[in-house]
């Protein structure tokens, strides 16, 4: 180890202008995906707890597979599987934007099935006595608990997701990682350049901790 | 009443299992309207269910119901009877079930206006009418978690009677509640009877019992052991099975 080496603030510092073009990047992919992903898990966690068993199995294999494969392993079948078998080649933020819709679709899936089953079966049971349908049973009073339920997990996920976004440097997405890895190449000074990636990634999902609390705090008055 | 009138509700031999359980064995019961009906026996002896087979929330394996002209058939293979049945019968819940991201007001309105069509306007008069009998109207804009266990259980019965049914269905309305708020629920559901409403009250309030029911039910271990007046039942039951129940649930 050298001891004599100093943490170059000016090159932290001046790594900046080159690495906050790479935020939108990040962003886009990182909310771009989440929205997919939240229908996506929607249709998956509902189909989870429908009565009908062939209407559970897919989403129980969707679960199952994209939970189950790694993230990296899934935007680089996108990135470079996918175009081979439809014969062209996809762009490189669209394949980003398509991992994370499906992973966090897996998850949100999850979270959609966990909110739905944790409503008391009173809840349903007084929707259904009053003669409300089973449909309006679900829209008006089941699933505004559940999805009020489902934010504390939802931010999670949308933090990990985040996150996972650094992972698409290497399919070359000018997020702030690859920005962060350009700079570094002309410039080797990776311990700045990186704690100043790091700190970005920290001012993102800080910010979106706090408008979730805010988000919770609203949605739960009314408990 | 007058054993002449159409019932309302009429069971005809009526079976119920849960898996291998027989829950209810051979049920025969007719309700008229305007009658006050009050179910008693051991917790497990099938009267929850046995109320809750009324408005479908269970389903029965054989017999027949009849409920205000509809009928059911076992193992729920009648929705649309189903549908219509519910609509004109209420229930009070033990747990009151009421809808804790609504308001007191939208919890009473939201049936009459997404089922029977009423307009907002409409319905929150109806609503603030009912609340106001049941002594809340003043929390009409309060969420449920804000409101005294006595006073949920009362909101629930507004929401259940802003349908305007005809048949109402009480499963053990006090059990959740603390001592002293029984009296201010049990009072609105002697209201209730008073103005002429059919209920059917599963409870173990047994002083209630005696001065609102018309009849009384025992029911042991999922069958009908004896039926009659308050008087008949409460002062001179003649099972076995209903003197010992009534030994038990009254030396305290």
């Amino acid at each position: 180890m050298d001891v004599n080496f100093q943490f170059d603030w000016s090159a932290a510092f001046g790594s900046i202008p080159y690495l906050l073009p790479g935020i939108p990047w990040t962003l886009l992919i990182s909310f771009g995906g989440l929205a997919i992903g939240f229908f996506i898990g929607i249709f998956f966690g509902l189909l989870r707890i429908s009565p009908v068993r062939w209407l559970r199995w897919p989403a129980v294999v969707y679960v199952e597979v994209f939970r189950g494969t790694p993230i990296l392993v899934q935007v680089l079948f996108i990135f470079y599987g996918l175009p081979q078998l439809l014969g062209g080649p996809i762009n490189a933020l669209v394949a980003g934007i398509a991992a994370i819709a499906v992973n966090s679709g897996a998850y949100i899936s999850e979270i959609v099935r966990g909110g739905v089953q944790s409503i008391e079966r009173g809840q349903r049971e007084a929707s259904l006595s009053l003669g409300l349908s089973r449909v309006q049973a679900f829209r008006y009073v089941i699933w505004p608990q559940a999805l009020r339920r489902m934010i504390p997990p939802l931010g999670n996920q949308g933090i990990i997701s985040i996150k996972d976004t650094s992972l698409f440097s290497v399919i070359g997405v000018s997020e702030l990682v690859r920005q962060g890895q350009i700079y570094i190449a002309t410039t080797f000074t990776a311990l700045e350049v990186y704690f100043m990636v790091a700190l970005m990634y920290l001012a993102i999902t800080w910010t979106l901790s706090l408008v979730l609390r805010q988000i919770e705090r609203r949605g739960l008055a009314g408990q | 009443m007058t054993s002449t009138q159409t019932p309302i509700v009429r069971m005809q031999k009526l079976h119920k299992h849960f898996g291998s359980l027989h829950v209810l064995k051979d049920i025969d019961l007719e309700i008229v309207p305007g009658e006050v009906v009050v179910v008693i026996g051991a917790s497990g002896s099938g009267k929850s269910t046995l109320i809750r087979c009324i408005n479908g929330l269970e389903e029965f394996q054989s017999g027949s119901l009849d409920v205000d002209g509809n009928t059911l058939l076992p193992n729920g293979k009648s929705s649309q009877a189903l549908q219509t049945i519910r609509t004109e019968v209420g229930m009070v819940f033990q747990q009151f079930n009421l809808f804790p991201h609504l308001s007191v007001l939208d919890n009473v309105t939201l049936a009459p206006m997404k089922v029977r069509g009423w307009s907002r306007q409409d319905a929150e008069e109806t609503a603030k009418r009912l609340l106001d009998r049941v002594g809340i109207a003043d929390q009409a804009n309060k969420y449920p978690s804000q409101l005294s266990g006595g006073q949920q259980q009362r909101v629930a019965l507004a929401r259940a009677l802003a349908m305007e049914p005809r048949l109402m269905l009480f499963d053990e309305p006090t059990s959740a509640l603390d001592p002293e708020m029984i009296g201010e629920v049990l009072d609105a559901m002697r209201e209730l009877a008073k103005e002429g409403m059919t209920m059917v009250i599963v409870t173990h309030e047994m002083g209630f019992a005696r001065e609102v029911a018309d009849r009384i039910i025992f029911i042991h271990k999922g069958e009908i052991a004896e039926q009659g007046t308050p008087e008949q039942l409460f002062d001179s039951p003649q099972h076995e099975r209903t003197q010992s129940f009534l030994a038990r649930v009254l030396k305290h």
